[in-house]
């Protein structure tokens, strides 16, 4: 009977007039989609490669290529990189990977939300499942990949350092900024086409601006440029944590993930309010 | 039918813009003024918007169930999608009791992929149940449904009516307090449709229930109350759902006068009785005088028919005469039908024409064939008096 006192109001104010009551209900929905969230994964998982022979396998298909990429022209001379102090190829996958989950975070809330276009114009669910399921799937992702990076660690006989168990953190802050910055792109993404497109064009760049399959530089424009780039001291002090241990971002790392989880928070207050406008506006 | 109000509709409106990128641009504003928190009522228009819902207010309460009535763009979808969430209004307020469920996009979720029980418990979970719920009701999913042989298949292949079967079945289970439902009858053969009325007038009892649909029949079926809405307003809100019909129709233009056949016979007035009448009472004398004349010279005979309409175009009644030879005609002639109106309130179109019968005595082709020569209404003083054709056979029912 508890049920039939719930008393749902709809009206032209914004949510932000009430704020407790909006982010109240904001947690109260992503703990109510947590089962839906992980349907939903498994929906897209299934769908995905049920009709694929390789299945999960491709998502490692892109990072090992470009790292393949990388080492071959390292290896050949045709492009100089700095010796990273271990064997190049295990340097050059393992920052790979690690940037391709930040890749991925990047593009997952749009893509995520894309995805269940036709169900969110029609039945009104919690959304944020569509979000956790995108990150149920980068985890996942992940999780294949760490399999690839101790692989590979193995057969070139590197052994991680002492600081290595706080690497999964630094994985943690990877995904918290590229969600971050998803979700804050999204409500204009879902408007206009160009967002997801701008994101899939810069991405290879920004890759090569970031220090993934070079060390990390130590010369003035190089950090002068890393200021700027928050990717940069993320995935720095990862990959020192993992192979060398004592790691000059912690600082820059810290407020880096501090801001990412505001910004994230902020994102999904925003969601939340946005998404009836841009349902209304995506057709039906 | 109890007190408890579970829906209310205060003053809502809607706005939407024509123009794609214009649209959008709105969309870009209206979430940077819904940050800033100043988002006011919203009274004017913005260069190439429209109101697709203004200011309809109404209340509903449990054990009653509203027809939501109108023409296309009337903007009957625009108000259940307010009453569901998933758009705001940009005026006035919506008030909902408890429970919401939809009936609205059966499948929702559903990959083609994936079989019939994943889909299952997929579209179940987007509705709001748990999978302890799912489970619990799986068994009467599927027995609704009648999918049992095929539950662990693809649902790409299952045919169109199993997948709305499957849907409908999901989203049945549901016992919401407050149910809508969006124009889900139309697909399906007679018996899922008579399956799913069933299930609904079971759901009815002890919900709120709004209920789109372009099918009067149903609407007049299971509604209590109907609500008229033309271009975004409401035009008539009354629990009689025979009236609310009526003013529906009567939006609607009467068909055009069309002359078809051979053109061998020509009807030249059609009167019934003194013709100053369009409205004609239940039960009142009906003497409906055809002048005709056959092309002088066309042998043979013919018999004269008459059909009634009603605005649906089913046919009500069909009179014919008897056969008559063309000679008797080839001079001007006139022929009384008298019969008793026992047609049910409304407007009733005639179709009259004349027909070639051959000598072995089959129908041969039209002479002639007037579409829409006369429309008249019908009215009834006292509701108890009303007749109805049941199958073509006439009932009086006084």
């Amino acid at each position: 009977m508890d049920q039939h006192q719930k008393v749902t109001v709809y009206s032209s104010e914004s949510g932000l007039g009430r704020p407790i009551h909006l982010v109240r209900s904001m947690f109260a929905d992503l703990i109510n989609s947590r089962e839906l969230a992980w349907r939903l994964f498994v929906r897209n998982f299934s769908a995905m490669y049920r009709q694929s022979l390789l299945g999960f396998v491709w998502a490692l298909v892109p990072p090992l290529l470009t790292a393949l990429i990388w080492v071959f022209l390292n290896g050949q001379r045709i492009v100089n990189v700095e010796d990273p102090g271990i064997p190049y190829p295990a340097f050059v996958l393992t920052s790979v990977l690690l940037w391709s989950v930040f890749a991925q975070s990047l593009v997952t809330p749009i893509t995520s939300v894309l995805q269940g276009k036709s169900i969110l114009v029609k039945i009104n669910f919690p959304r944020e499942s569509l979000i956790l399921a995108g990150l149920l799937q980068v985890l996942f992702d992940f999780l294949v990949k760490v399999g690839l990076i101790i692989a590979v660690l193995i057969i070139f006989d590197v052994r991680p350092a002492a600081t290595a168990w706080l690497a999964p953190l630094g994985v943690f802050s990877l995904v918290i900024l590229g969600t971050c910055l998803g979700m804050l792109l999204l409500p204009l993404g879902m408007l206009y086409t160009d967002i997801q497109r701008i994101i899939v064009a810069i991405t290879p760049f920004w890759m090569l601006l970031t220090p993934v399959i070079y060390p990390t530089p130590h010369s003035a424009t190089a950090t002068a440029l890393n200021n700027f780039n928050p990717v940069a001291p993320l995935l720095s002090a990862t990959r020192d944590w993992l192979f060398f241990g004592a790691t000059d971002f912690t600082v820059p790392f810290l407020w880096i993930t501090i801001c990412a989880l505001l910004f994230l928070f902020c994102g999904m207050i925003i969601f939340k309010i946005a998404m009836p406008i841009i349902i209304e506006r995506s057709g039906s | 039918m109890s007190d408890e109000v579970l829906v209310r509709v205060e003053n809502v409106s809607k706005k939407f813009c024509r123009d794609l990128k214009r649209s959008l641009w709105y969309g870009v504003k209206d979430i940077l003024t819904e940050i800033y928190g100043s988002r006011k009522e919203q009274d004017h228009l913005r260069r190439n918007e429209f109101w697709a819902v203004k200011d309809v207010s109404f209340e509903l309460r449990r054990g009653e169930c509203l027809g939501l009535i109108g023409h296309n763009g009337a903007g009957k979808s625009t108000l259940l999608k307010m009453l569901n969430g998933l758009i705001k209004p940009d005026n006035g307020r919506i008030t909902m009791h408890g429970r919401v469920g939809a009936l609205i996009e059966l499948g929702a979720g559903f990959n083609p992929i994936l079989t019939g029980r994943e889909n299952l418990y997929i579209n179940g979970q987007i509705l709001g149940f748990s999978k302890k719920e799912i489970d619990k009701k799986f068994e009467a999913i599927v027995d609704f449904a009648e999918v049992e042989k095929f539950i662990d298949t693809p649902i790409q292949n299952y045919s169109s009516g199993m997948k709305v079967r499957l849907g409908f079945a999901i989203a049945s289970q549901m016992e919401p307090d407050v149910l809508l439902i969006d124009e889900v009858l139309a697909v399906g053969d007679i018996a899922f449709r008579i399956k799913c009325l069933n299930r609904l007038s079971e759901l009815l009892s002890n919900s709120a229930v709004i209920f789109v649909s372009h099918n009067m029949q149903q609407i007049a079926k299971i509604c209590n109350t109907a609500l008229l809405m033309k271009s975004g307003t409401i035009l008539g809100h009354s629990t009689d759902i025979h009236q609310i019909t009526e003013q529906y129709f009567d939006l609607v233009s009467s068909e055009k006068q069309i002359v078809l056949g051979t053109g061998q016979a020509k009807i030249h007035r059609f009167i019934i009785n003194d013709d100053n009448d369009r409205t004609l009472e239940f039960g009142d004398e009906m003497a409906i005088q055809v002048f005709y004349q056959i092309d002088p010279g066309v042998k043979g005979q013919h018999i004269l028919i008459m059909n009634f309409f009603d605005v649906e175009m089913k046919m009500l009644s069909s009179l014919s005469s008897e056969i008559i030879d063309n000679e008797l005609a080839w001079n001007l002639r006139k022929m009384v039908v008298r019969f008793k109106n026992i047609f049910n309130t409304g407007r009733i179109t005639i179709n009259a024409s004349i027909v070639e019968i051959k000598p072995d005595g089959t129908r041969g082709t039209f002479l002639v064939n007037v579409q829409a020569i006369r429309v008249f209404y019908t009215r009834s003083n006292s509701k108890a008096a009303a007749g109805t054709l049941i199958d073509g056979v006439w009932t009086q029912l006084t």
